[in-house]
């Protein structure tokens, strides 16, 4: 039983970083339609990010500073060589041209590191509540993905620049009319975006080893994630994580590891074709 | 018949031809090796068309029908003593079918969310594969030596079978010359154009989507069969490699969608630069970001691909490349 309680618990709080990857990829995706397919490798970057930081002498926890802001402008990089041209156009063109980002991004990270993997080595401390084992590490990541998630929250709906980023979401034609210059919001959405996506992979590299491959793991999660939550929709998504971390962590005591994904890509599929706008109905 | 008097009928055939003789002359095997690959990709690529470039759904994980093919041969074969003829065209039968259905399912997605869904399913039947013991999960099946006996001895084996992936080849831009000049073709370009208003005219698209998508698995499907037939053995990773299919796209991009000889010419020309990164030292490590830049810069300056470019400077090629 208590086996289950922890396994639970643990799904639940690495479900809370699945889900601020989500948020990253569902954000571009709400803001202009596109479907980041270099998320996983930025995912990844993010956590080479954070280790050369860290191999700079910086705390692990510091070094979630810098690597925000670098994702951030990493972001608004790719958004203007690669996005910005073909945003109006099929969707077939956004996909390709983000994942030629990847294919670049992952090439080059390989010739720099190769494929082997690379782990944060930090002192961490374990905790033992009422039987249940937690690394402050764990708890960290989980507390840091929450507080990043209400700072978004608080930005989108707070902040003038967050409205205007809200409004071109909507409607970009209506928001241009009034007066918001719609292709500075684009590429600071992407961003964003950017910078949620590096954030979570900074913080699974501070949990897990990693290789500059790991991202599509967790791209695909984000995948699940989100549509889950319905794409386009940030709460969705990180409730999509939560309840990602939960299927993970329920079903670990019982199966194969190797089974989990087999059930998540089946309830993906399934999603999309019996709720595409996700479990929580959320707006298409 | 129309066909025979058409000069692309008669430019496939004797590139096919080709593509059989050329290496046998000299018994070249290393260049055979060479144009199994690039029979391989033109057969990916022309079938991805037919969802691309006709239809205008993304099929990003087309590279499952490949897989499945060459895990149903293998299985019949090494399991059950088919013969190599029966399995695969067995194994292009029950993929096509299972194709058929599926459609119907997630063929009612549109644009990106069809893209997704296509990624899932392959990630999924990767995953289900690698776990299933029946096909050696993810250790993967191994075909005897003693196999090849039946065919006259492995090195008599792989000829045959280079020829059969020839014939493959020539079959499926047989295939995608035929649906584009066909009704069924221009069907299809109308759900490309605006679905919606395809269907007001008449056009019953979900069962164009859903054949169109099956008939896209079936050769391919044979081709998996024949290719790890060939190489005797088949891994999930190797067979579900989501990147194929989407090297796939790059070709199909390359030589601009919507065409019969684009998707060709692209695959031919993706396998001999992807061929000259990896054999170059100082570029090997960099071949994906090369890869890549091209890509990128093909999306953004020339969407129209090869083909494009090609018929905008000469109009009178599209008389005769289709």
């Amino acid at each position: 039983m208590l086996q289950i309680f922890s396994s639970v618990m643990d799904g639940l709080l690495i479900g809370l970083v699945y889900g601020l990857a989500a948020i990253g990829l569902t954000l571009i995706f709400g803001v202009m339609d596109v479907v980041n397919l270099a998320h996983g490798s930025i995912i990844a970057l993010g956590m080479f990010f954070l280790y050369l930081f860290f191999g700079a002498g910086l705390h692990p926890y510091l070094s979630l500073v810098p690597v925000a802001i670098l994702g951030f402008f990493f972001g608004v990089i790719v958004y203007l060589i690669a996005v910005k041209r073909i945003i109006s156009g099929p969707p077939l063109m956004s996909l390709l041209s983000t994942f030629s980002v990847s294919m670049i991004i992952i090439g080059i990270g390989t010739a720099l590191w190769s494929t082997s993997p690379y782990n944060i080595n930090f002192k961490v401390e374990t905790y033992n509540i009422l039987g249940y084992t937690v690394t402050s590490a764990r708890l960290i990541a989980a507390v840091a993905a929450v507080l990043v998630t209400f700072g978004l929250y608080f930005f989108l709906y707070r902040t003038v620049l967050g409205k205007a980023v809200r409004a071109v979401a909507n409607n970009r034609e209506a928001a241009e009319l009034m007066g918001i210059p719609s292709q500075q919001i684009l590429a600071i959405s992407f961003g964003i975006g950017t910078m949620l996506a590096m954030l979570s992979g900074a913080l699974i590299a501070t949990l897990f080893p990693f290789t500059i491959l790991s991202g599509g793991v967790y791209e695909l999660k984000s995948f699940v994630a989100s549509v889950l939550g319905g794409l386009g929709n940030p709460t969705g998504a990180l409730l999509g994580g939560i309840i990602l971390g939960l299927i993970e962590g329920s079903v670990a005591p019982f199966i194969q590891i190797s089974w989990t994904n087999v059930i998540e890509f089946v309830i993906f599929v399934l999603i999309l074709l019996f709720f595409p706008t996700g479990l929580f109905g959320g707006r298409k | 018949m129309k066909a025979l008097k058409s000069p692309f009928f008669w430019i496939i055939i004797a590139v096919s031809l080709l593509y059989a003789v050329y290496p046998k002359l000299g018994n070249n095997i290393t260049l055979r090796e060479t144009l199994v690959l690039s029979a391989i990709y033109v057969i990916l690529a022309t079938n991805l068309n037919l969802m691309i470039g006709y239809t205008g759904y993304v099929n990003f994980g087309s590279i499952v029908f490949f897989g499945l093919g060459g895990y149903l041969t293998l299985w019949l074969i090494g399991g059950y003593g088919w013969n190599l003829y029966a399995a695969v065209l067995f194994a292009g039968v029950v993929t096509s079918l299972l194709t058929l259905a599926l459609g119907f399912g997630i063929l009612r997605l549109r644009g990106a969310y069809f893209a997704l869904a296509t990624i899932g399913v392959n990630e999924a039947v990767k995953d289900f594969v690698s776990n299933f013991d029946k096909w050696g999960g993810s250790e993967g099946i191994f075909l005897p030596f003693s196999t090849y006996k039946s065919m006259g001895g492995a090195a008599h084996a792989l000829w045959t079978v280079y020829y059969l992936i020839i014939g493959v080849m020539a079959l499926s831009l047989l295939l995608s010359w035929f649906i584009k000049r066909s009704k069924f073709g221009l069907g299809l370009f109308a759900i490309r154009e605006d679905e919606d208003a395809a269907i007001v005219l008449g056009v019953k698209a979900p069962v164009y989507k859903a054949i169109a998508y099956s008939v896209s698995a079936f050769l391919p499907a044979v081709a998996g069969g024949l290719y790890f037939f060939k190489n005797g053995s088949i891994v999930p990773e190797e067979a579900f490699n989501l990147h194929l299919s989407i090297e796939s796209i790059v070709m199909v991009m390359l030589g601009g969608q919507g065409t019969v000889t684009g998707p060709w010419v692209g695959a031919f020309l993706y396998e001999r630069l992807r061929g000259l990164l990896l054999t170059t030292p100082s570029l090997s490590n960099f071949h994906l970001v090369i890869a890549g830049v091209l890509l990128l810069l093909i999306i953004l300056f020339a969407p129209g691909g090869l083909m494009g470019w090609l018929y905008k400077r000469w109009a009178r090629v599209r008389g005769v490349l289709e």
